[in-house]
């Protein structure tokens, strides 16, 4: 239990990826597995039900502080947190029992279920007795179960893998299988034959540059495969094993949110993958993609009803082929990929949700240019441009994939702190500070008040009141985790801001419920979008 | 009323002077030199003996001084200083007007601290109590405890090549934590202080507190190496150029708000010390029993939260009323 208190502290104490991926390996390097596989239960918040509730324990501290109800509630209203508030009223401090957290929980904690009320009353707060503040502290988290420390199951995943040198594939898809917290989760995790896990692997996302160059720069048009750039989400749909896995960009398998497309991903042979962006899509009018909103309603959940289905009906623009009769294609150059995945789809005999992401050929660049200020009506943020010869290859390179977006400038930041507004938005946080990333840090970047819907409004109010981290003033900070899409009119250096950038009439674009913060963009990007005479200055 | 709040401060009728007054008056009679009890422009000031140096320091003159435990009258009413524990030469005031005794305790802790005499209880009728640290989350751990911990959080520090940057109140906390590392500081490393504490420590000096060598960091050679020493600062000087001469820099702040992690980490620092010169809830709730007090008027802090808490406790309990001061600035 101390090691995982440590754990608990460490992980709470910075801001820092970093830090908290060196804490969380160093910990899964030590901890018994049986350990560990209760800490992962609780930090991606699948944690058990526990046989108490906050009520109950208020009720129990403030007697154990020996002081009134009303004196608990200013203590809580000073601290912020229950655990915490409890852990700092306790008078007396104990050693730290030594058992471990398996133990904790195991014997202690969940067999409490059947208890009467005062049984369970004298058991918990003997362990308060027992425990060192710090360790009062996480044990009652346990109980509470309000969980913010900024790990995300990527962090997790990431973790454990490097603790236990496998693949991080390997570790995501076997933490999404079915397991119990017991001694055998690090053998579980490890096990060599990871023909279980191979099945669904995808394979590292290949992402385009920002262009933001003459395109005649690129040289003859010819080279070039020029797409739309969609506005969806980027996923990948497996077909292997007689199984379909999708995988969408952040590292999540999404596959139940999108029966239509695993479906018709049925259709496909064994051993291939697709490379494809998720939209919503109007089967009316003989199909045009529906705005990024609508898409949003299928987010979020893990199961979709019947209405939504039918009003948000979601396919897959194909982009690439990744695999194809069991083997890794990605070495082979683009357009005999593309060859390969037309031939593919035109089998299916144009099915209606996996679709073609169509080419756009032009004469010229200039004619494509011209093409490209449909973008916005289209619905979609530009062009993608893609050398034919390419490879597919891993993360963000220069040179050979290019979004070329249109106007505004976009960047996705984080949310950091948030300000109630005024008017009818007066009982609404609503005015935002948004971060970028500097290094592991994220930076305050821009305010934006506009550009949610008023649901969403209501959405993020609420995920602010529930995660705050402190309050000062008006203001409140809460964990990096929303994800927004931010647009904006002008760029420019200044000296009165953090980020050293100032920007015209920031607005939000959309919530990125798809992308994890680690994958919110850094300073040096944002930088990239300075007018080049500015892009040199100190 | 001997002692009643005016539009100046609090005020003693019968020997016509101010306890911390926070507008210039004719007589002041000042607990301690921290800025939110003695401020200067008054005619003349009166504190503690070993106040003397650290107070005509803070008002930038001379001061008339009382040793502790010695009576003076002033118009009708005796008045004497006795230790408070807070600071050096820190104490609280006994006003006596006919046979009624008042204590004002200015700031106050029970902890033994090397730079400062210990709290001495005074019964009286009514005592004026401060209340900083009034909620029960705020309970201290041996003060030992944490300076062992800021001197081992150091030497952990240097053995890694770091400098460590403590930030700590001008007065009072720096020279608390010198005082207590000097045994140390020819085997952990060197002890520097920022411009803005040199006087205070010299005061100090003078007023054999015996502290470690602690010379300004802006006095050394450019490109002075400072991996393994330990800068005292004040907390206003976090994030400002002048940190940026200390590289692979680790940061802590000591301060009794330290103890409520939200604090913590909105300070953006390393690492919290919660050693605090101020009375925890129990010690508020001692003292106040251990001066026989029939009546206790709270001020400085969480005011109504313990005149409630008193009350209930079946004590006549008052907040007093109309005080500029500012809420929740320990010092």
């Amino acid at each position: 239990m101390q090691e995982f208190t440590q754990l608990f502290i460490a992980l709470d104490e910075t801001n820092k990826t970093s830090a908290k991926l060196a804490a969380l390996q160093a910990y899964f390097q030590h901890a018994p597995p049986r350990d560990a596989a209760w800490a992962v239960t609780y930090l991606t918040g699948r944690r058990p039900k526990t046989p108490v509730n906050a009520g109950q324990i208020r009720r129990w501290a403030a007697l154990a502080a020996g002081i009134p109800d009303w004196l608990f509630d200013e203590s809580y209203e000073a601290v912020g947190d229950l655990a915490e508030t409890v852990s700092l009223l306790l008078p007396v401090e104990g050693k730290s029992a030594p058992l471990t957290l398996a133990q904790w929980l195991e014997e202690r904690l969940l067999p409490l279920a059947g208890k009467t009320e005062e049984e369970k009353q004298l058991a918990i707060q003997t362990w308060w007795e027992e425990l060192d503040q710090p360790g009062r502290f996480v044990f009652t988290k346990l109980l509470t179960g309000a969980w913010r420390v900024g790990v995300s199951q990527r962090l997790v995943t990431r973790a454990l893998a490097a603790a236990l040198d496998m693949e991080a594939d390997v570790i995501a898809h076997r933490l999404m299988g079915e397991w119990q917290p017991d001694d055998s989760f690090y053998a579980f995790l490890q096990e060599p034959d990871t023909s279980d896990a191979d099945v669904s692997k995808p394979y590292p996302f290949y992402l385009a540059y920002p262009f933001d160059d003459e395109p005649t720069s690129l040289g003859e048009i010819g080279s070039w495969q020029v797409e739309w750039k969609w506005d969806g989400i980027r996923a990948q749909v497996i077909r292997r094993g007689g199984q379909i896995f999708i995988w969408s960009r952040g590292e999540e398998l999404v596959t139940e949110r999108f029966p239509e497309i695993a479906e018709a991903a049925k259709l496909l042979a064994d051993g291939t993958v697709i490379d494809g962006e998720i939209l919503a899509w109007s089967v009316e009018e003989n199909g045009a993609v529906l705005p990024f909103s609508q898409l949003q309603r299928r987010l979020g959940r893990k199961t979709v009803g019947k209405k939504l289905l039918s009003e948000v009906p979601v396919i897959l623009m194909a982009y690439d082929l990744l695999e194809w009769g069991g083997e890794d294609r990605r070495t082979t150059p683009l357009y005999e990929r593309r060859q390969q995945l037309e031939l593919i789809l035109t089998k299916l005999s144009d099915h209606p949700v996996l679709r073609l992401s169509p080419v756009l050929v032009g004469e010229s660049w200039r004619a494509l240019e011209q093409k490209r200020q449909e973008s916005r009506e289209r619905l979609v943020e530009g062009f993608v441009l893609k050398s034919k010869d390419s490879a597919y290859g891993v993360g963000r390179k220069r040179g050979e994939w290019w979004k070329w977006k249109v106007d505004p400038f976009s960047a996705d930041v984080v949310l950091l702190y948030a300000q109630r507004g005024s008017g009818r938005r007066a009982s609404l946080y609503t005015d935002y500070t948004f971060g970028v990333w500097q290094g592991d840090q994220l930076l305050p970047f821009a305010k934006a008040y506009s550009g949610l819907s008023d649901a969403e409004i209501r959405e993020v109010d609420r995920f602010i009141r529930q995660n705050t981290l402190e309050k000062f003033g008006p203001v409140r900070s809460v964990p990096p985790k929303l994800v927004m899409e931010l647009h904006f009119e002008g760029i420019r250096r200044s000296k009165r801001h953090k980020s050293g950038i100032a920007v015209r009439f920031p607005r939000i674009a959309r919530w990125r419920k798809d992308k994890p913060p680690e994958e919110a963009d850094s300073i040096e990007t944002i930088m990239a979008l300075l007018p080049a005479s500015e892009r040199n200055l100190q | 009323m001997i002692l009643a709040p005016d539009d100046k401060g609090l005020y003693c009728p019968a020997g016509d002077f101010h306890i911390d007054p926070w507008r210039p008056v004719k007589k002041a009679i000042i607990t301690h030199a921290h800025g939110d009890h003695a401020r200067p422009g008054s005619k003349s000031y009166l504190c503690a003996l070993p106040g003397e140096r650290p107070l005509s320091l803070r008002m930038g003159g001379s001061v008339q001084t009382l040793a502790y435990g010695e009576r003076l009258t002033i118009g009708n009413a005796t008045v004497s200083f006795h230790p408070a524990g807070h600071v050096l030469g820190s104490a609280q005031i006994r006003v006596e007007v006919g046979g009624e005794v008042w204590v004002v305790s200015g700031d106050y802790k029970r902890e033994p601290d090397s730079t400062c005499e210990l709290f001495e209880i005074v019964e009286c009728h009514t005592f004026i109590t401060e209340s900083t640290f009034g909620l029960p989350i705020y309970r201290w751990q041996p003060a030992d405890q944490i300076l062992n911990d800021i001197r081992s959080w150091w030497q952990g520090n240097a053995k890694d090549g770091k400098t460590s940057i403590l930030f700590c109140y001008v007065m009072g906390k720096t020279q608390r934590i010198m005082a207590y590392l000097k045994k140390y500081e020819n085997d952990i490393g060197k002890i520097y202080a920022h411009g803005a504490l040199q006087q205070m420590n010299e005061a100090y000096r003078q007023s054999s507190v015996a502290l470690p060598t602690a010379p300004n960091p802006v006095d050394m050679e450019a490109k002075h190496n400072f991996s393994g020493a330990l800068i005292f600062a004040p907390p206003s000087a976090q994030g400002t150029p002048w940190m940026r001469r200390f590289k692979k820099q680790v940061t802590g702040r000591a301060s009794g708000w330290m103890r409520v992690r939200g604090r913590r980490r909105r300070l953006a620092i390393d690492r919290g010390f919660v050693l605090s010169d101020h009375a925890d809830w129990p010690q508020l709730l001692q003292t106040i029993a251990d001066t026989g007090a029939e009546r206790i008027i709270a001020t400085h802090g969480s005011t109504a939260t313990l005149v409630r808490f008193l009350r209930e406790q079946g004590l006549a309990a008052e907040a007093m009323v109309s005080t500029p001061w500012e809420e929740a600035e320990e010092m």
